[in-house]
């Protein structure tokens, strides 16, 4: 578990803007994502867990352990904080074969121990044939496993890991979930996994938090906080939403109902707590959340009719884009179908519409 | 005509005594230029490059002053070793020490500082101390920056002059390098002397040169 609190001004310095990082969070076991745009300050608060990085105020305790602590002046070095660091570029030591590499992280072990522990951690890792390799001479996948196998030999505490999946082609990238996985499954260390991908904070995040501009804006389960962003803000930051202005027109508890009305259209969602009959907020929905059909007739409840303005084909799925502002997606064999239709109808399930 | 090779190896002993001298106070000094911030550093470093700018002659003086008998330095260095530094070969290595040391360090700092730090920083999120930083991960990675930076110093080594003629003089067989060889030949009308030697510090300094630009570190490669 990590608790980690984080106040510390950065002047503007010829490299980059003035900029204000106050974090707050916790974590339990497994892996957390850090997401959040570039510039949010996600690789600082990894650098000021590994000691890289000295916050003003603020305090850091990793299982028990307190590592930094402005109030009472701790602050351990990077050496005696045992947080295993998987970086970028894998920061893989060119001048050492990968054999080495892994002992340079054991050298505190006794020579057998050391002798075992590194053979043990080149199998789990599929990595006994190329063991007297250098890093150049390695593969993309080969170099990732060596550097978290390297991390891993070190008995960390936590493990950071700055967005290992950027740059990488899909295979790669999903080799990489597998071994994540697998690290989860066999080794009980917490993972702190920096990132600005939606989808990798859904695949592999038991808790994620989102970042931005230095500040933490929402924490919790990814599905919980892809599903309810806690402001507009976060939900602009998933990029994903239709945002779309209502009324509410009334609100029914009992029946756990509500009416909405977007432009002429009404829709039915479920009750929200805390609005009140006139309010102006801001309805989201994600494209999948969608359902959109050829218009056919006179518009169902909860479907709003839409003229097609524009289609962006993707590789698994089509976007469909509407004059009214609104965006759906549906797949490719779908979408096959009626390819040629202008005239549609959007409708929204109720369980979907979520308002800020 | 009978050449007296004795000052050409007088210069390259020395030089090469210098060399590793240099490297041994040098590149200690060239890391924490390239890695640590503290007080004074900027003065450090004007004051590690001002023997590059000031005439040797100026060098000569100062180590006269600070070596000579009379000096603290100078009579501790008589009641350990039992004779004067001055004017001994002992003292061309001090004068190339002084010569070349600066262009180590500069060029030494100027590869140290090319090193990625996240190699550093990863070194040291799996337990390395400093010192294991220093000798298993920056030295190794910045060693052919280094091994050029070495060979530059021997070559300014050998070429010593100024420095050399104040604080070892010019004693043929004794603290005659080969420098001071070839103006003491050229004094003395003795051309022939002087061109076989020109040629041959020449040919050794051409040599070197072209044997550092082999081994510094190449684009792309650490």
């Amino acid at each position: 578990m990590i608790h980690a609190r984080l106040r510390h001004h950065f002047s503007a310095s010829r490299e980059s803007a003035a900029f204000t990082l106050d974090v707050d969070f916790q974590t339990s076991a497994g892996i957390t994502v850090l997401f959040g745009p570039s510039g949010a300050g996600k690789t600082l608060t990894l650098d000021s867990i590994a000691g890289f990085v000295r916050p003003r105020e603020g305090s850091i305790r990793v299982g028990g352990a307190i590592l930094f602590d402005a109030a009472t002046g701790v602050n351990l070095s990077p050496q005696a904080r045992q947080c295993g660091y998987v970086f970028q570029n894998y920061a893989l030591f060119p001048h050492r074969t990968l054999r080495q590499n892994l002992e340079f992280a054991a050298e505190r072990l006794p020579r057998l121990e050391r002798h075992r522990r590194v053979n043990e951690m080149l199998e789990r890792f599929r990595l006994q044939d190329v063991a007297g390799r250098k890093p150049q001479e390695l593969s993309g996948g080969q170099r990732q496993r060596c550097s978290i196998a390297r991390a891993l030999l070190a008995a960390p505490r936590v493990v950071l890991l700055d967005e290992p999946a950027r740059g990488l082609d899909a295979p790669l990238r999903l080799e990489l979930y597998a071994v994540l996985r697998q690290v989860r499954a066999e080794f009980s260390v917490p993972m702190l996994l920096v990132t600005h991908d939606l989808d990798e904070c859904f695949e592999m995040g038991e808790h994620m938090i989102v970042l931005e501009s230095g500040k933490l804006v929402q924490a919790g389960s990814p599905r919980k906080v892809i599903d309810q962003p806690a402001s507009l803000e976060v939900a602009r930051l998933f990029g994903l939403y239709n945002l779309l202005p209502v009324e509410i027109r009334s609100l029914d508890p009992s029946r756990n109902s509500s009416v909405l009305r977007l432009g002429e259209h009404e829709l039915t969602g479920s009750y929200f707590p805390g609005r009140f009959i006139g309010d102006q907020v801001t309805l989201f929905v994600r494209p999948e959340q969608l359902e959109a059909l050829p218009r056919d007739g006179k518009p169902g409840p909860n479907q709003i009719p839409v003229t097609l303005e524009r289609a962006a084909e993707r590789a698994e799925s089509v976007r469909l884009e509407f004059r009214e502002g609104i965006v759906a997606a549906m797949t490719r064999s779908v979408w096959e179908r009626s390819k040629h239709t202008r005239e549609w109808v959007v409708e929204f399930p109720p369980v979907w519409i979520k308002v800020l | 005509m009978a050449i007296d090779w004795f000052p050409l190896w007088l210069s390259l002993r020395v030089a090469a005594l210098a060399t590793l001298l240099a490297v041994a106070f040098g590149v200690g000094l060239a890391y924490l230029l390239a890695n640590k911030e503290f007080r004074g550093k900027e003065l450090v470093d004007a004051a590690v490059t001002l023997p590059l700018v000031l005439p040797p002659t100026v060098l000569g003086y100062y180590l006269l002053v600070l070596l000579g008998r009379e000096s603290f330095l100078g009579r501790g260095w008589e009641a350990v070793f039992g004779f004067p530094l001055v004017f001994t070969w002992q003292a061309a290595v001090v004068a190339a020490l002084l010569h070349s040391a600066p262009l180590l360090v500069k060029s030494a700092r100027a590869s140290l500082e090319s090193v990625d730090h996240t190699y550093e920083r990863a070194a040291r999120t799996l337990g390395a101390g400093e010192w294991k930083v220093f000798h298993s991960v920056t030295i190794p990675l910045a060693q052919r920056g280094i091994m050029a930076a070495a060979a530059l110093a021997f070559a300014r080594s050998l070429g010593d002059f100024g420095v050399t003629i104040m604080l070892a003089g010019n004693i043929p067989g004794r603290t005659q390098t080969v420098a001071v060889a070839i103006y003491d030949a050229v004094e003395a009308g003795n051309g022939a002397v002087a061109r076989v030697l020109v040629i041959a510090i020449s040919a050794i300094a051409l040599a070197i040169l072209w044997l550092a630009n082999r081994v510094s570190p190449r684009q792309g490669l650490g």
